[in-house]
């Protein structure tokens, strides 16, 4: 066939147009209906409870992604100094993940448990206050807002309806008691959300007033756990090459 | 502009296609240049000897693993995979240059206790820049950089006033652990009275010029029941390492700067405030984050900070 007919023919030239670009369209979407073989199978990982969440939340309303990633890549110089290289499970009830590879600071992916409580709630307040070579602006606010969490159940309903095990009918709630043993399986269950946010909330007391419930409580929440969920000495070095 | 299409432009420098449209719209053919073409012919050679070597196309359930391997040590077995990022870190953690030498040190570290270490130059300068690097990750966004610390969240490294111990043991105990340093608020079992009494004997221990009558009432409750502080704080003040407590017969307040306060006033105000509020700081384990050797190398590190005992 001639370049010609193609280009003087507007019916074939759709065609093969359509066709030229469902080639690249298939090469994304084909790999989709394969990730749970790239997903690694690895215990720990669950979904955030609800205070983590608003935690997430907030990180994202206030763009810490934008100059922090989560995700560790698999380099010697990132493992010696942020550890474990991420998983794609530890960020598969992540909506939207955190990944990236732009850093204005370092990456968060392992932060959690990392520094004290009280560290981050004066960093984030006022960096300099701890960091002084720090360019990272200060949150101050996060200590005055009380958290708004009237649409926790709302949040974690929209999560379940893309795959994440929030539980609303008890077989689900009995299905994560099984997953995740029962204290888990609580603050998953969609039905008693708020007590078992404010219940973590006192428990630690993140922000350091227990007076007070405010988004500092859930952001820290939210850091303080980060990356912490697979414990990574149960599996020999070179374990998880097999999932590539 | 408009003469230029009356004339059609046959032979010359460009080439047309030989297209013609509405009579006089024409199609030039103007070649790409001859380095251009071979820039691009060359990156398909490049695409395809790189899908030879490595994975690249998806295939099914699987994909193309190309012929690159990787072999690494899991578990006590010798593992070969197909080429894979995490293969290869797997490969470079054990078997780089860096690695094999790093880690011909490390077992040196390993193996040798801390006087052996101190003794040698060789072992030291390694910890010294190894410790560096992990000193700035993990214990300067608390202590700062220079281990300085911040007055009432985070002590000063850098000093020869240890909370919970300066030898080098305790340090390593510390990284490993984590502490957990906590005074309980006096606010509820004091009175007013006895609030401002007890600050004058705390304050009258590092010799501040005191009310020598309210010191000594003072002192009838920190040496007693009503207030217990010698249970952590020591009869003499000078504190007790196990429990974290303070030592509150020098000049160095980690909680409070008494030194920097404007007058004496000012300095009860503080003291009280402590007396009152209590302590609640929370340094987190390392064990498991970093190696046990890492761990040696950073205790010798923060023992040479200044104040190491």
């Amino acid at each position: 066939m001639k370049h010609e007919s193609l280009e003087i023919n507007s019916g074939l030239l759709i065609l093969f147009t359509l066709i030229a670009i469902s080639i690249g369209g298939l090469a994304e979407i084909i790999p989709l209906y394969y990730i749970d073989d790239t997903v690694e199978k690895v215990d720990g990982v669950r979904p955030y409870t609800p205070l983590e969440l608003r935690g997430r939340d907030i990180y994202q309303r206030e763009g810490c992604y934008t100059c922090h990633s989560q995700m560790i890549r698999p380099f010697r110089d990132e493992h010696l100094r942020y550890g474990h290289y991420s998983l794609a499970a530890e960020s598969k009830y992540d909506h939207p993940f955190q990944w990236g590879s732009k850093r204005t600071g370092p990456d968060l992916a392992r932060v959690g448990e990392k520094y004290s409580d009280a560290w981050h709630v004066a960093h984030l307040e006022a960096p300099r206050s701890v960091v002084p070579e720090s360019i990272m602006p200060g949150y101050p606010w996060l200590l005055e807002n009380e958290l708004d969490y009237t649409s926790i159940e709302k949040r974690m309903r929209a999560l379940r309806m893309t795959g994440v095990p929030y539980a609303l009918t008890e077989e689900e709630n009995q299905a994560n008691v099984d997953k995740y043993g029962p204290e888990v399986a609580a603050k998953l269950d969609i039905t008693r959300a708020d007590d078992s946010l404010i219940e973590q909330a006192i428990a630690r007391n993140y922000d350091g007033d227990p007076s007070r419930l405010t988004e500092m409580d859930a952001l820290v929440a939210y850091l303080q756990m980060l990356g912490t969920l697979v414990d990574f000495s149960k599996y020999e070095q070179g374990h998880f090459a097999e999932f590539r | 502009m408009a003469n230029t299409t009356d004339k059609p432009k046959t032979g010359g420098a460009v080439q047309t296609t030989g297209h013609a449209w509405d009579g006089d719209i024409q199609e030039f053919n103007n070649p790409l240049p001859t380095w251009w073409i071979w820039a691009f012919y060359l990156t398909v050679a490049f695409a395809v000897i790189y899908w030879i070597l490595y994975p690249a196309w998806p295939m099914g359930k699987g994909f193309t693993t190309g012929v690159s391997e990787v072999t690494f040590e899991s578990g006590g077995k010798e593992v070969t995979t197909h080429w894979n990022t995490r293969a290869r870190l797997a490969h470079e953690m054990q078997a780089s240059d860096e690695a094999q030498r790093q880690r011909e040190y490390l077992e040196r570290v390993a193996s040798a206790d801390f006087n052996t270490i101190f003794g040698d130059a060789d072992m030291m300068a390694f910890a010294q820049s190894t410790a560096k690097g992990i000193f700035g990750d993990n214990c300067a966004p608390c202590h700062g950089s220079g281990g300085a610390g911040v007055t009432a969240l985070f002590p000063n490294l850098a000093d020869d006033d240890w909370l919970w111990g300066g030898s080098v043991d305790d340090i390593q105990t510390t990284i490993q652990h984590g502490r957990r340093g906590y005074m309980p608020p006096f606010k509820q079992t004091f009175n007013e009275q006895q609030l401002a009494d007890v600050t004058d004997y705390v304050l009258g221990l590092s010799g501040h010029q005191v009310d020598p009558e309210a010191a000594k009432r003072g002192q009838a409750i920190f040496q007693g029941e009503t207030g217990g502080c010698y249970y952590c704080h020591l009869t003499d003040g000078t504190g007790r390492k196990s429990q974290g407590a303070a030592n509150l017969t020098d000049a160095i307040w980690t909680m409070i700067d008494v030194p920097g306060a404007a007058d004496m006033d000012a300095k009860r105000r503080l003291v009280s405030g402590v007396i009152s509020n209590g302590v609640t700081r929370i340094m987190p384990p390392w064990d498991g984050r970093l190696s046990p050797e890492q761990i040696k190398l950073l205790s010798v590190y923060v023992h040479e900070l200044g104040g190491g005992q």
